[in-house]
């Protein structure tokens, strides 16, 4: 891809090019049909189309492409979570972003340089033992670091934070990184509409036929369609979408709140985190500090931004990094999350035969747009749920096998 | 600012509330509901009846909220009725 990118760079004559092409006429029949094009949807379509040779597959999309949770996230991708099956699941998810540019010659900017989480009592450096040990475990880099480290890794954070926070020591995970949240589902859009892919803006879904324990129509606004397999990733309406198609879903909706800041000269070259604050902070690859914290304190399935939540999210920043007192907000927004009782994602089979779960995302679905795009194109194509996607299904709250990483998520991302 | 109406203190900023969750239908504290109740938390698009707090005097009522358009429609202390549900 670089050099690709560099004879392009190079060339003369730059001929305009359109990577998504226009939403076409709905036909009257799909193999499968994606409900959700954002980046996991659009994920699930290109594996589809370019891994498993299904090319008749439609993405249905309410509103513009990949202007849900995609737009909204934070970009962050990691892996050190608590238990061994989101290890070893976010492990791919990291690995496919290793070579995203390159799979889909689309540049994704995918930048490794590493996440620092702050520790700031003696509770979060025993966590950070417990899920830098299960990270060995299982295979990532995650190690606990002393006080010492973090000053040397992130040098311009407060360390005493007026006495009442001092940092104690962090957990230090060098395969994080982040990517250009856009670029990474245009790029599966683009490679995925080339093989025959057709993706279907503001295109809203209003309801199933359903016979024999199988879905045999999809109602949308602009028609009905019938369809072989029916994949729902529908971000923060997943729990709408499943009510529509009968399946009660364990997911409650949270905003989740965000911003930037100006541009600034880049100072800040690691992901930082602290778990106690509720805050993270990381600099763009165009010098805005993107803030990030925990959800709002109740239920609510709007993307309002509040003034409380904002406010939390300076407070964190500023006692993390006084310095930046004096910057400016330059944009702020809100994205409704689809959060589950274990803080895990429902993945797989449904109780219906031909509608298959990408859902409950909550707090970290971009950094598993990939492999559950992935697997989930290998689940519907064969027919049959990967291990890897096993512990993640439905039933597992009916067997209380539940996947437990509120802690390794609440504003660790 | 926004403003929750607690039902001993009147209007406050909603900062002096905490959410404590939907309310349940004492129905489904059965053996074989235990699964919904416990993880399966109502999330309509639409109208919730849930329990709030007001922190500095510690009055526990009951909310009906628009998870749509987070408007307070209504707060009321709970009802001397054994069946929560039945409260219209």
């Amino acid at each position: 891809m670089p050099i690709e990118l560099l004879k392009y760079g190079l060339r003369r004559g730059h001929r305009p090019f359109r990577d998504i092409p226009p939403t076409p006429d709905l036909r009257k029949h799909y193999d499968v049909v994606i409900i959700g094009g954002g980046g996991h949807g659009l994920a699930a379509a290109y594996y589809l189309s370019n891994h498993h040779g299904v090319r008749n597959v439609a993405v249905l999309e309410k509103g513009y492409l990949a202007g849900g949770n995609t737009a909204r996230n934070t970009t962050t991708v990691r892996s050190n979570y608590l238990t061994p099956p989101s290890i070893a699941f976010y492990r791919e998810g990291v690995s496919l972003f290793e070579a995203m540019s390159e799979e889909l010659g689309f540049n994704v900017m995918f930048s490794q340089r590493g996440q620092l989480t702050l520790a700031h009592s003696d509770a979060a450096m025993r966590s950070f033992r417990l899920r830098a040990e299960m990270g060995n475990h299982v295979g990532i880099r995650a190690e606990l670091v002393d006080a010492k480290t973090v000053q040397e890794l992130c040098p311009h954070v407060n360390m005493d934070l007026g006495g009442q926070h001092e940092v104690l020591g962090g957990l230090w995970h060098a395969d994080g990184g982040t990517a250009r949240h856009d670029a990474v589902a245009w790029g599966y859009a683009k490679r995925a509409a080339e093989k025959g892919v057709e993706i279907h803006q503001r295109t809203e879904v209003e309801g199933f036929g359903i016979a024999n324990g199988r879905i045999t129509e999809v109602r949308t606004n602009r028609g009905t369609i019938a369809a072989g397999q029916v994949l729902q990733a529908a971000g923060g309406m997943n729990g709408r979408i499943a009510e529509m198609a009968g399946i009660p879903l364990p997911i409650r909706c949270f905003p989740l709140q965000a911003m930037v800041t100006q541009p600034l000269k880049p100072f800040l070259d690691i992901l930082l985190s602290s778990s106690n604050l509720h805050t993270y902070l990381v600099q763009s690859s165009r010098g805005e500090i993107v803030i990030g914290g925990g959800t709002d304190p109740y239920q609510l399935a709007s993307t309002r931004s509040s003034l409380p939540q904002k406010e939390s999210l300076a407070t964190g920043a500023l006692q993390l990094m006084p310095f930046l007192h004096n910057i400016k907000i330059l944009r702020q927004w809100a994205g409704i999350t689809d959060i589950t009782p274990d803080f895990s994602p429902i993945m797989g089979a449904s109780p219906l035969q031909n509608y298959w779960l990408d859902a409950g995302w909550g707090t970290w679905g971009f950094k598993a747009t990939g492999v559950a795009g992935k697997r989930m194109a290998e689940t519907i194509a064969t027919g049959r749920v990967p291990d890897i996607l096993a512990p993640f299904s439905l039933e597992r709250f009916s067997r209380f096998e539940l996947l437990n990483e509120m802690g390794a998520t609440a504003a660790g991302h | 600012m926004k403003i929750m109406t607690c039902p001993l203190n009147g209007p406050r900023n909603i900062s002096e509330f905490q959410w404590l969750g939907p309310v349940h239908d004492d129905a489904e504290l059965t053996a074989a509901a235990l699964v919904r109740h416990l993880f399966f938390a109502p999330n309509p698009m639409g109208v919730l009846r849930e329990w709030w707090r007001h922190t500095p005097s510690n009055t526990v009522f009951i909310a009906e909220r628009n998870l749509i358009t987070d408007e307070i429609l209504r707060t009321y202390l709970k009802p001397a009725a054994d069946n929560i549900a039945s409260v219209a």
